[in-house]
């Protein structure tokens, strides 16, 4: 099934957050290790549902493939589906877990990954996570959870701290 | 496609995040009712996401930037993590693999 491209709805901008990065391996490469290989690199220890430790992340390689977690005991916890398969170019996925990483099928959004060649041996992998507002209706329920300085406020200095330790 | 949340629901909020607007503009545009409408408006108010404020004898509707933000902020400072992560490992990789 070949997925028609979204156009890029200007007033949807507002509840999408976009991301880019350049990394030094060729795109064949850069799609493989993101999608095949995504538990090598998932901070799975901070973003990971069960209650048994999580060993792996797992993106089925086809449309309509599953996206999900893997625990320790092999029991797995879905994260959403795979709605464009496309290597080496795109992938888009739904993205179906709550704020606190839990699955929620009231929440539909989806992450579109795009790679493409930088100079001869970079990859540009371009994120794009869009339908947030489906976390409209849990908003308030968001600002609970992490408005306290132990929750949200301390989770975002913790992203802090890591991002810049690990730059 | 995927559904994002309820269809109507989510064209009131883009259409808040153009401008503000009040309900009857609302319903002018879309086609539901003026009571679905409302319903709407106060399931996004509920939620934080929307605001109102009394215009004369109208009630305008507009998103409330702080709760967008706040969103935004929330998954930016999460996929700025994960991506740095995916980047250090393809480069451990490609530094192993030579």
């Amino acid at each position: 099934m070949v997925e028609q491209q979204q156009s890029q709805e200007p007033q949807s901008a507002a509840t999408a957050v976009r991301q880019s990065i350049v990394v030094r391996a060729p795109q064949e490469r850069a799609f493989a290790i993101f999608t095949e290989r995504m538990g090598s690199w998932w901070p799975l220890d901070n973003y990971a549902l069960g209650t048994q430790p999580v060993v792996d992340a797992v993106v089925e390689p086809r449309a309509g493939g599953r996206w999900y977690e893997r625990s320790e005991d092999g029991s797995e916890v879905d994260w959403g589906r795979v709605v464009a398969w496309e290597p080496p170019d795109r992938v888009v996925l739904t993205w179906e877990l709550s704020a606190d990483f839990r699955p929620d099928p009231r929440i539909q959004t989806e992450v579109e990954l795009r790679f493409s060649p930088d100079g001869a041996h970079r990859t540009r992998v371009e994120l794009e996570h869009r339908g947030l507002e489906a976390y409209g209706e849990r908003t308030a329920e968001m600002r609970e959870t992490y408005g306290s300085d132990g929750g949200w406020a301390g989770l975002l200095r913790a992203y802090a701290a890591t991002a810049e330790s690990g730059a | 496609m995927t559904a994002l949340g309820d269809p109507t629901r989510q064209a009131i909020f883009e259409r808040l995040v153009e401008r503000p607007r009040p309900v009857g503009e609302l319903a002018g545009e879309l086609p539901v009712s003026r009571p679905a409408v409302s319903q709407h408006l106060k399931v996004l108010k509920d939620a934080g996401l929307v605001v109102d404020r009394k215009a004369g004898t109208r009630r305008v509707y507009q998103v409330d930037p702080q709760a967008v933000a706040d969103l935004r902020a929330y998954f930016d400072a999460f996929w700025d993590q994960s991506l740095a992560a995916f980047r250090d490992a393809v480069e451990h990789e490609e530094q192993r693999d030579g």
